[in-house]
């Protein structure tokens, strides 16, 4: 008996119980859909977060002023001004350094004209667009020489420019930050919100000298990002730079550090590893209710080799072989979760569209989970289809026959 | 003299059930030759389907030999005896034993499928062997749309489409009335006369066995009268 034959038996067994065929086929569809809708909404978080950690760069550190112990008093984070733009300096002579970033930050309420704005200030070089991989929608950053001239010049974020501008072009406009009058040079492209939700088109920048001297007073400076040439650099950097601090702020043995390190590339591995397990755990949760689709197959199976026995055996008399029995159940079960797998892959990408539709998640079905679904469906089948089959094809032929 | 298409020599066939052994055949010789028509008959539980059973190849004696058409069964496997059933026995059951749901023309097909044959082969057999049987017009009808006596013949199409050596009857008019026993018994008769078909035939009813050309009687497992 060839597999066509073999195929077109089974196909007019499962016609002539439609109902049940159907409902088997259900499990099988609402798993593979499960499935495929789960990897998508998985990955789709995966993606989101790998676009938001690139945005961020993720070989960057960021160095910041640590807390000291003073007499028994321990200030917060911050709380001491120890460092310094020579530090950013020195810090930029490393190797494997690429770009480095002193910042310092303020809040204000800045007026142009008759409207006004809350936001953030930040004192910032022009490699600091460099460091944050940020392009400009208009005009231009300023240069070392504004910085050197502690320039009245300002560059704003979209959310700034929408709210005190409108639709207009800030551009050449003065505002008024801390009764300060700064020029508009230009405008950032929009960034949108960090991972954690603070939107980072919020800020007008303006040269850190100019930030330092004119609005706050201040000489040290508040934060130093940089980017390293790889990741594995900057895991190194995190040591050198330690070092150079420690000996540039004159630290001795046993003191504890007066900043603090963070490794954007060690967060990104944390946050790329948490989507990984959340991803894992979907279609692991889904996967769960395509066995359990399995199992009914297996079920309806085995009710059906014994609902069948009589045939079977009718069939053995005729000159059924034990592998055209083997093969006809089989093939039952195998049509059952092949159909229940192209149906399952349409419900899952629907399920997936609609996810996609109906809430902020990005979704990202991939052609891979489609066909590793497909064909978990199909293994599904062989391996609970196997053992009624070979139930039915090793009953022995009189007792087949005898059987009511 | 022709060889024995059917040689049974010391042939046993005991049933255990609850520890207790039902001694269903015991030492039965029997050679049929081809072209012959057996009734084998004896009382109920007397063994008589058992020895049809293992006549079809559908069971296996314990102990003693039987050669089919020259051929050893005793020495055969599950695939071989499938094989066997397939080319040379056609079976004809008192329950018709048609696939439920089945059509006719599709029921007659099924040992063909397994004869591995072709479609379009398959079909035309099949046809032709219903319309030997004057079923003709009842080839998509499916077997609870048929009378017994349309069952039968269905199942005796069945039985022939393969063109086999030896068609085994198992109370063929068990479930039929008198007139259809009759139209049955006749077509048999004509299939054994016409087309030299070797035919072993079960029944109780000496009417019935008397269309065959040899009886024997069966007795608590034992072949007991040869006429
Ligand atoms: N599968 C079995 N298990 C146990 N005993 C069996 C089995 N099949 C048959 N027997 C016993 O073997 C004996 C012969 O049975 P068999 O069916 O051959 O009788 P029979 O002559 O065909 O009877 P009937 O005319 O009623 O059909 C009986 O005593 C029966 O109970
Ligand atoms: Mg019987």
């Amino acid at each position: 008996m060839n597999l066509t034959t073999a195929l077109q038996l089974a196909l007019r067994a499962l016609w002539r119980n439609k109902t049940r065929a159907m409902l088997t086929t259900l499990g099988v569809v609402i798993g593979v859909g499960s499935v495929i809708a789960m990897l998508g909404i998985g990955s789709g978080a995966q993606q989101r977060i790998a676009d938001q950690l690139a945005s961020m760069g993720t070989n960057s550190l960021v160095v910041r002023p640590g807390s000291v112990t003073r007499g028994g008093v321990r200030t917060g984070a911050g709380g001491i001004t120890s460092l310094t733009r020579a530090d950013a300096d020195a810090i930029a002579e490393l190797p494997d350094v690429v770009a480095v970033a002193p910042s310092v930050r303020t809040t204000a309420q800045v007026r142009y004209r008759g409207t006004n704005w809350g936001t953030a200030i930040e004192g910032v070089t022009p490699d600091y667009v460099t460091v944050r991989s940020w392009q400009l929608a208009e005009g231009e950053f300023f240069t070392r020489r504004h910085i050197l001239g502690a320039s009245h010049v300002c560059v704003l974020g979209q959310t700034v420019a929408r709210e005190l501008f409108g639709l207009r072009s800030p551009l050449d406009e003065s505002i008024v930050i801390k009764g300060l009058s700064c020029r508009v040079i230009g405008v950032l492209t929009e960034k949108g919100a960090t991972a954690w939700g603070s939107d980072q088109d919020d800020a007008i920048f303006a040269p850190i000298t100019t930030v330092q001297r004119k609005l706050e007073g201040i000489t040290h400076i508040e934060r130093i990002e940089l980017v390293a040439s790889d990741r594995e650099a900057s895991f190194r950097l995190i040591k050198e730079i330690k070092r150079l601090l420690r000996q540039r702020h004159r630290l001795r043995e046993g003191q504890p550090d007066d900043f603090r390190m963070h490794n954007r590339a060690e967060l990104a591995e944390t946050s790329e590893e948490s989507a990984r397990v959340f991803t894992w755990l979907l279609g692991s949760i889904a996967s769960v209710s395509l066995l359990v689709g399995g199992i009914g197959i297996m079920n309806i199976m085995l009710v059906s080799v014994t609902e069948r026995t009589h045939e079977i055996g009718i069939r053995m008399a005729l000159g059924a072989r034990q592998r055209d029995i083997l093969w006809q159940f089989l093939l039952e079960a195998l049509v059952l979760s092949t159909a229940g797998g192209v149906l399952g892959i349409f419900l899952g990408l629907g399920g997936a569209l609609a996810v996609a539709r109906f809430s902020a998640l990005p979704v990202t079905v991939t052609p891979v989970s489609v066909l590793v679904a497909f064909l978990f469906a199909g293994l599904v089948g062989v391996f609970f289809g196997l053992h009624p089959a070979r139930k039915a094809s090793q009953l022995r032929p009189i007792e087949a026959l005898r059987y009511e | 003299m022709t060889a024995p298409l059917l040689q049974i020599h010391g042939l046993h066939k005991a049933y255990v059930l609850d520890g207790v052994t039902i001694q269903a055949l015991r030492d039965i010789d029997l050679n049929v030759e081809p072209g012959e028509f057996v009734a084998i008959m004896g009382p109920s539980g007397s063994g008589k389907s058992t020895l049809m059973h293992i006549l079809g190849c559908l069971d296996v004696p314990d102990t003693g030999s039987y050669q089919l058409n020259g051929q050893d069964i005793t020495r055969m496997d599950g695939n071989q005896l499938a094989a066997l059933r397939n080319r040379e026995i056609g079976f004809v059951f008192q329950n018709f034993n048609l696939l439920p749901r089945t059509s006719a023309l599709e029921n007659v097909e099924t040992p063909l499928i397994y004869a591995g044959i072709g479609k379009a082969e398959r079909r035309q057999k099949a046809r032709a062997a219903l319309e030997h049987m004057a079923l003709g017009e009842r080839l998509y009808h499916l077997p609870n749309q048929l009378s017994g006596g349309q069952a039968q013949r269905v199942a005796i199409a069945r039985a022939l489409v393969t063109h086999p050596s030896l068609l085994l009857a198992d109370e063929p008019t068990g479930n039929v009335d008198t007139a259809t026993s009759a139209e049955i018994m006749a077509l048999l008769d004509a299939l054994n006369r016409q087309e030299g078909l070797t035919i072993v035939l079960i029944t109780h009813e000496q009417e019935v066995a008397g269309h065959a050309r040899r009886r024997l009687l069966l007795r608590d497992g034992r072949l007991e009268l040869q006429t």
